[in-house]
């Protein structure tokens, strides 16, 4: 993976210093809260409902064994004994205390971590595919890509004041698990017709009030031109983005209200330009130093047979399970990657003790080259276990209670921390995917109904990604009293789709029930081997509506 | 009748506070001053020595009313403020009941 360079190191290091200034003036009354609190948000500190939160940057997702384990001693020793993976795979910290920030940064920055580019106006901390370099689907390793925008986008000059927030994902798959049409900008890899590898450019994808698919404005962008065209469309947007309205201010409104033929060419007339004056070719020496830093770990020539994993599928029917929900294909015969379910049955989504990082940086060190992922599901990631070991890595999640074998299943929930922390929210959502987990909790019966993914924000903001979820949930406060908006039918993979609302808001008590109905209807309806969506599709919303609301 | 009481985050930790009689804080609800009738305004002049004092950030009104335990806070949010995140019963000022963390009464 990536490593600091000297410039990496002191930039950290030197944000660390200027906030500890900060935060000194601030307690000394030097400068006012109005005045701190720019300062403390560009350095992703929160003030929540019981406590600041501070939200530490993973970029896009990727950490090591030694990381992890600081991200354990932080939760040990400046909060209360855990943190909360979010959707951007980023972790949280509930309860740090203000005067205690700067050391606590000083300690991340010590393995290469920090808080920068997690608030604020700016460019965000590009996410990513979680099967970045490993997937047995990909075109071309994504995190290579990744980097080079996180070190082109931090503390980015013209791009520090922008109208609003600014996403940017990128996957290097086809088969998209990094939610690139719901982004500011999405970037897919692809193949021209002379199998040169590039990017397929989505722009004003997003979720939030006004959610929106993203629009191609570039069928095809060449590797060289990838910065170029980022600076081309961040100008754009910085230049006509909407600034006089907090709801309007996204690039999404600004597309949509440009139209995308229009937005297109602006883009292309400012790329033409710059291509003229300032082009930004990535040189094909950095490309191959940044690529150096992601080589595949020393895989050993493993072959196909794998007769542990095969008795073990035999004769372990707890194991098997597991292994069907938790394992995806490795593009190195022999091994396979792991994913790790954070959402044990009646848990709180995302959420990981400081022993259970622990454990899994064990398990990645001794069976995965030191390396996990953190995914925009809440689940966390070994890239590299060998076939033969995946035995070994269920038993060492059994003993850490992180083998749920649920993931990608119905209790593999998206939750938001919702009104049980955020200041923002409307309403809960942590204690409605707790109940819809333990209404579910059967294994049998969840493998039966099969994908299906409930995604939970407790308000609009879409945190929890409702709008793309199968079944998504969308906290509402209808006169001081949590309601829940039920959508269906979204997606946020390669064929994505906002779901739609099925009708008036549910009470608090009501939404299991809901979604159980919701479920009963798809079992009803579905065809051989349809998956939820594909019912959903080829039915509509009319006999989910009818069966919802019949009894009202 | 409506009651009403100033609450704020304490600037240390950001803990949960409310404006209590002399323009001390106080972490218990049931020790804040209630203003009647929407009567309000002079609690939040007193409110702001607390900025001055880099004791609190941002101060702002909430509806009370009486429960059956003692004041409560009108809208859901408050009352999770007041309490704790209702998945975790050991955290927030809730966690004092069971002798967790912080007692109610935060010490500014
Ligand atoms: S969706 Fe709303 S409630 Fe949930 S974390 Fe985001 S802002 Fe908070």
């Amino acid at each position: 993976m990536y490593r600091y360079d000297e410039f990496d190191h002191t930039l950290v290091a030197e944000r660390v210093t200027q906030f500890r200034d900060q935060v000194r003036r601030r307690v000394a009354g030097e400068l006012t809260e109005d005045e701190f609190k720019p300062l403390r948000l560009m350095n992703g500190l929160y003030l929540q409902l019981h406590a600041y939160m501070l939200r530490v940057a993973v970029p896009y997702g990727v950490l090591s064994a030694h990381q992890m384990r600081r991200l354990a001693h932080v939760a040990r020793v400046y909060d209360k004994g855990y943190g909360h993976f979010t959707t951007r795979q980023n972790i949280q910290y509930n309860w740090p205390k203000l005067e205690e920030v700067p050391d606590l940064l000083e300690e991340l920055a010590e393995v290469e971590m920090h808080a920068i580019q997690t608030s604020g106006n700016c460019i965000r901390n590009v996410t990513a595919d979680q099967f970045a370099g490993v997937a047995a689907d990909e075109i071309d390793d994504p995190r290579v890509y990744a980097e080079i925008i996180r070190q082109w986008s931090t503390l980015h000059p013209e791009f520090s004041f922008l109208p609003r927030k600014f996403k940017i994902a990128i996957t290097g798959a086809p088969n998209d698990r990094a939610a690139v049409k719901v982004h500011d900008i999405g970037l897919r890899m692809i193949r021209n017709e002379a199998d040169e590898p590039g990017f397929e450019v989505i722009v004003g994808g997003g979720q939030g009030r006004t959610p929106m698919i993203g629009h191609v404005v570039r069928g095809f962008l060449p590797v060289p031109d990838l910065l170029t065209y980022l600076d081309s469309v961040l100008r754009v947007y910085n230049q006509l983005g909407r600034r006089d309205n907090l709801y309007k201010a996204r690039i999404k409104i600004l597309v949509h209200e440009t139209g995308v033929d229009e937005f297109t060419r602006l883009v292309e007339e400012e790329f033409a330009a710059m291509t003229r004056e300032t082009p930004q070719v990535l040189p094909g020496g950095e490309l191959a130093r940044i690529r150096a830093y992601f080589q595949p770990p020393a895989y050993r020539d493993l072959g196909k047979a794998a007769p542990t994993l095969d008795l073990a599928l035999a004769t372990d029917s707890a194991f098997a399970q597991w292994h069907a929900a938790s394992v995806s294909a490795h593009k190195q015969t022999g091994y396979a990657i792991v994913t790790i379910s954070l959402k044990p049955i009646g848990g709180i989504p995302g959420d990981a003790s400081a022993a259970e990082m622990e454990a899994v940086a064990d398990l990645a060190e001794t069976f995965s080259f030191s390396e996990i992922r953190v995914t925009h599901e809440q689940n966390l990631v070994l890239p590299d276990v060998a076939k033969e070991d995946l035995y070994a890595v269920w038993q060492g999640l059994k003993e850490a209670g992180l083998a749920t074998p649920n993931v990608g299943l119905v209790t593999d929930i998206i939750a938001c921390p919702g009104l049980d922390y955020c200041n923002l929210a409307n309403a809960r959502s942590i204690p409605i995917a707790q109940e819809i987990s333990e209404r579910f909790a059967d294994l049998d019966r969840q493998h039966d109904i099969g994908e299906l993914k409930v995604k939970i924000s407790g308000c609009i903001n879409a945190c929890g990604h409702h709008h793309v979820g199968h079944i998504g949930i969308l906290g509402v406060d209808k006169k001081g009293v949590e309601h829940y908006q039920i959508t269906l039918g979204g997606d946020a993979t390669e064929t994505a789709a906002l779901g739609d609302i099925v009708g008036p808001a549910f009470s608090g008590d009501k939404v299991t029930d809901a979604v159980d109905t919701v479920v009963a209807v798809y079992l009803d309806q579905r065809q051989d081997g349809e998956r939820f969506l594909e019912t959903y599709r080829r039915v509509g919303l009319a006999p989910f509506k009818e069966k919802l609301y019949a009894a009202r | 009748m409506t009651a009403s009481v100033v609450t704020a985050n304490r600037l240390g930790d950001g803990a949960v506070v409310y404006l209590a009689p002399e323009g001390r804080w106080t972490g218990c609800l049931d020790a804040a001053l209630v203003a009647q009738d929407d009567a309000t305004e002079p609690l939040m002049a007193m409110a702001e020595r607390g900025l001055v004092d880099r004791l609190v950030v941002t101060p702002y009104v909430i509806a009370v009313e009486d429960g059956p335990d003692g004041r409560l806070a009108s809208h859901i949010k408050e009352r999770i403020r007041a309490t704790g995140p209702t998945v975790r019963l050991d955290l927030g000022k809730q966690a004092a009941q069971t002798g967790v963390t912080e007692s109610c009464h935060v010490p500014l």
